[in-house]
């Protein structure tokens, strides 16, 4: 609508905001964008023994413009990448994105010339989900994490605020390569 | 494939490993001075700006496919070449120049064709009542920088469901001409498989009707299966330290 | 987000309207004004009813399809490339992953190639042979439930594909009591197998067969005689046996136009010879066909996992040349899958040879002879061949599969060109294609 983007900070708009996430974890569609293996997992959740109904999740939209939610569910090649950017584009906002199983995460074993090395160098990911392929359970616990988020998403100038909180955040972060320890 | 009858026959000749002699002694890949040369190995560690203080850095090993194999072949394979030689003689063919040599290794026929005549043998072999390879598995190339002269290998896997045999078929083109005729007029079913071992080795098959890329999207850049293609990964970090793509890591020779 | 209008560009075949959706109104309205135009649909390549990732260029005239092309290799993944990177042995990690419905065909389709290019096919326990069969048949059996069950919900049918998804987790459960793991097992291994069945595995497979025994006819009962079913599946999808042949289609499409090629008894591999099953056909050469083939094959397959029930004897399942076999004894422990302490405490304490053993075969690899070799199996969609080259070194020179998904892949042309727009779904789901088989 845009109207909530535009409230006064204060008291109605974290009121508006908690409505609004509620709202919206409540009835998430998800886009079918199964690619590979993963999909197929997917379409298992999905089914009978698992049963994504019981979050409200189970209306997997053919059209990307009737969803709000992309799992990517597979290994992202070259040639697929401008389609699923295309596909993204195409829908509404707020939208979110699963990147489901290592391949569309961080290429993971296909560390090659074919293979998008993350589906994050193509859209904004929220969730990324290890696996190959992840259990059915993992994409709920996904799912269910995402929808926490989505309630606690910020609007109008909180939004603002946040999302520098976050951009500062992530300047000051050490780099992967500067850290010690154990790799966890 | 079915092992054709394991007969008495010279070295070679009997579908084995003409090796098997000297595996059990525990030394792989040593063929004697026969076979084809396609490279030389040398080292052990895949160190090879003096980094090796092993002892293995002076190791030299020719590598040699299996060479060409006389005649008994054992089993259906001498009925297979006889019947090809004789239907290419009548088509006034001299088998000797369209049949560069015939390979028995492992259990399995070899032919391999001079490549102006592939169509020819194809149709041949799909055609006489007594071949009937009806069946192609399509067409998968290697490439064999070392083997100067014939860098690029198709094979062809032909398959009779008449008389349940399988032969292959070895077409060789060197890297500064890869081309070599298509035989989509004879097998369809090598329309995709054609255009795939185009799009990933670069080989021009002649006559096809419509050779563009199929896996890799149209404007990709070079042919990404040949050996002088790099894998291209990208090295992976985790903390503290970085570890290079697969093809760049240090390997065992 | 807003569409563009489609707007006009004259080329040279004439006037050619774009669309990417949402304006379809004036595209129809455009198209009535002058009859003569030519509408190309762009199906995919993500298309909720395109089993995966494929790409329909369809050219329609009204509801007719005239031309049908196909656009693949969305999902190509370098696999074939990836494999001369790693050992013989890590090959298996990654080839199940290209068909990711018939892991267990690709793996054994490898681990014979590279048998044979070892030359220790005799040398396969019998152990290892029969349990490779009976994955193999499991794993037909959850491949063809997905294929019915995808193909059901394509034409709009939900409950099948309920039914088919509730069969197939219990193949999964199966899987993963035996590999550890739902999908991508890679437990067939160049040799033998990773690991020994674990304790009560057959008692599961026997109570599995005897579910699957009563749930098959639930598919009779809803579909076979379904007349909407059949309205859609009959006829539909036609290919002949020539067409067949020129196409190179193997599988239920060949099976369906009345051949009963079947490598399982032709060229017979992993002992199969030596099992009793029957190689179904019909000869209606159209979906409907292919779908009774497919449950017939189902029924066939349970036949074949009794058997090998039957016959599985104590005993090792790799093998013995040591030279070969992977040298670890795998144990659950608290944290997973892993070496058992006692091998560790073998090898770190008493034998230093050992150790040195272990370490070479499994960071070096074994050595495979140079030459090629060429092995097939029957997989559910047809024939999977493997061509693998050796150039005498720790790590393949070339695999190249041959898929079955992407030679059958071809005859959807032959199958939809002068059908309609909504039977180029269900010919397509009748082929059966798996695109992570098609692109690798």
């Amino acid at each position: 609508m845009g109207l909530e983007e535009k409230l006064p900070s204060g008291f109605l708009l974290s009121t508006v905001e908690q409505a609004a996430g509620w709202v919206r974890k409540s009835s998430v569609f998800p886009a079918t964008f199964g690619l590979a293996c993963c999909a197929i997992e997917m379409m298992t959740t999905g089914a009978g023994r698992y049963d994504l109904a019981r979050f409200g999740m189970e209306v997997f939209r053919g059209s990307p413009r009737q969803a709000d939610l992309m799992i990517v569910a597979g290994r992202v090649s070259q040639k697929m990448a401008p389609v699923l950017r295309q596909v993204y584009d195409q829908m509404p906002n707020p939208k979110w994105v699963i990147s489901m199983g290592v391949c569309a995460s961080s290429g993971g074993m296909f560390n090659n010339y074919a293979i998008v090395q993350g589906v994050d160098h193509i859209v904004p990911v929220d969730i990324y989900l290890p696996g190959c392929p992840p259990r059915p359970e993992m994409l709920m616990d996904a799912i269910l994490k995402l929808h926490e988020k989505i309630q606690g998403s910020k609007l109008g100038v909180n939004a603002e605020e946040a999302a520098r909180e976050a951009e500062e955040a992530a300047l000051k972060a050490l780099p992967t390569i500067e850290m010690k320890g154990l790799l966890r | 494939m079915s092992n054709p009858d394991n007969g008495t026959h010279g070295a070679g000749a009997n579908g084995v490993n003409p090796d098997q002699d000297l595996n059990a002694q525990n030394l792989p890949g040593q063929r004697g001075d026969h076979g084809e040369v396609i490279g030389v190995r040398r080292g052990m560690f895949g160190a090879n700006n003096g980094g090796d203080t092993s002892g293995y850095g002076g190791l030299v090993r020719t590598v040699r496919l299996p060479g060409a194999t006389s005649r008994p072949y054992g089993g259906y394979f001498d009925e297979v070449a006889d019947e090809l030689e004789g239907a290419l003689d009548e088509q006034g063919l001299v088998p000797e120049n369209v049949i560069e040599k015939t390979v028995v290794d492992r259990g399995e026929l070899t032919f391999h064709i001079e490549r102006e005549f592939l169509p020819v043998v194809a149709k041949t072999l799909r055609d006489d009542p007594a071949l009937r390879f009806e069946l192609c598995t399509g067409v998968s190339a290697v490439h064999f920088p070392g083997d100067k002269g014939r860098e690029l290998h198709a094979v062809y896997h032909l398959r009779s469901l008449t008389h349940t045999r399988l032969i292959r078929l070895e077409v060789s083109a060197p890297d500064a001409d890869p081309h070599i005729p298509s035989i989509v007029s004879v097998y369809p079913t090598n329309d995709w498989h054609e255009r795939e071992v185009y799009d990933f080795f670069g080989l021009i098959f002649d006559g096809h009707p419509a050779l563009t890329r199929i896996m890799m999207p149209d404007d990709w850049q070079g042919f990404p299966q040949r050996k002088d293609y790099p894998l291209g990964g990208i090295p992976v970090e985790y903390k503290g330290a970085q570890i290079p793509a697969p093809d760049q890591r240090r390997s065992y020779t | 987000m807003t569409t563009s209008p489609a707007t006009p560009r004259e080329t040279t075949e004439g006037t050619v309207y774009t669309v990417t959706g949402g304006d379809w109104d004036e595209v129809v309205e455009a198209a009535a004004k002058a009859d003569d135009e030519r509408i190309v649909v762009n199906m995919g390549p993500q298309h909720p009813s395109t089993h995966g990732v494929l790409r329909l260029i369809l050219e329609i005239d009204g509801e007719t399809v005239t031309e049908a092309r196909c656009g693949i290799g969305y999902l190509h993944t370098g696999i074939e490339k990836n494999l001369e990177y790693r050992t013989w042995t890590q090959g298996t990690t990654f080839v199940t992953r290209m068909d990711y419905l018939t892991p267990f065909f690709n793996e054994t389709a490898y681990c014979l190639a590279v048998e044979k290019l070892l030359g220790i096919e005799d040398d396969i326990p019998d152990r290892a042979s029969i349990i490779r069969v009976m994955l193999m048949e499991l794993n037909r059996l959850s491949s063809h439930l997905v294929c019915i069950a995808t193909g059901g919900m394509e034409l709009g049918a939900t409950t099948i594909m309920i039914y088919g998804f509730r069969d197939r987790e219990l193949v999964l459960d199966i899987y993963e009591l035996i590999t550890g793991l739902r999908m991508n097992h890679a437990y067939v291994r160049p040799g033998g197998l990773a690991q020994d069945l674990p304790p009560g595995t057959v008692d599961q497979v026997r109570a599995f067969v005897k579910k699957m025994r009563k749930n098959l006819p639930e598919y009779d009962k809803l579909a076979t005689g379904n007349p909407v079913f059949k309205g859609r599946m009959q006829g539909i999808g036609h290919l002949d046996l020539a067409g067949c042949l020129a196409t190179g289609a193997t599988g239920p499409v060949l099976r369906s136009a009345g051949l009963p090629h079947d490598l399982r008894k032709s060229n017979p591999y992993c002992g199969y010879e030596t099992y009793d099953f029957e190689v179904p056909t019909t000869d209606t050469c159209d979906a409907y066909g292919r779908f009774l083939l497919r449950l017939e094959e189902m029924r066939q397959s349970l036949r074949i996992i009794e058997q090998c029930l039957d016959r599985l004897e104590p005993g090792p399942v790799m093998v013995g040349d040591k030279k070969i076999a992977w040298p670890a004894q795998l144990a659950l422990g608290p944290d997973g899958l892993g070496n058992s302490l006692d091998h560790i405490k073998k090898i770190m304490g008493t034998s230093m040879e050992a150790l040195i053993h272990h370490f070479k075969l499994v960071t070096e690899g074994f050595r495979v002879p140079p030459g090629q070799a060429y092995t097939a199996v029957e997989s559910p969609k047809g024939e999977l061949g493997v061509h693998a080259v050796s150039d005498g070194g720790t790590r393949p020179y070339r695999v190249h599969f041959r898929d079955p998904s992407f030679t059958n892949l071809q005859a959807m042309a032959a199958m939809c060109e002068g059908g309609q727009v909504a039977d180029v779904i269900v010919a397509v789901a009748s082929i059966d294609p798996v695109m992570g088989g098609v692109d690798r």
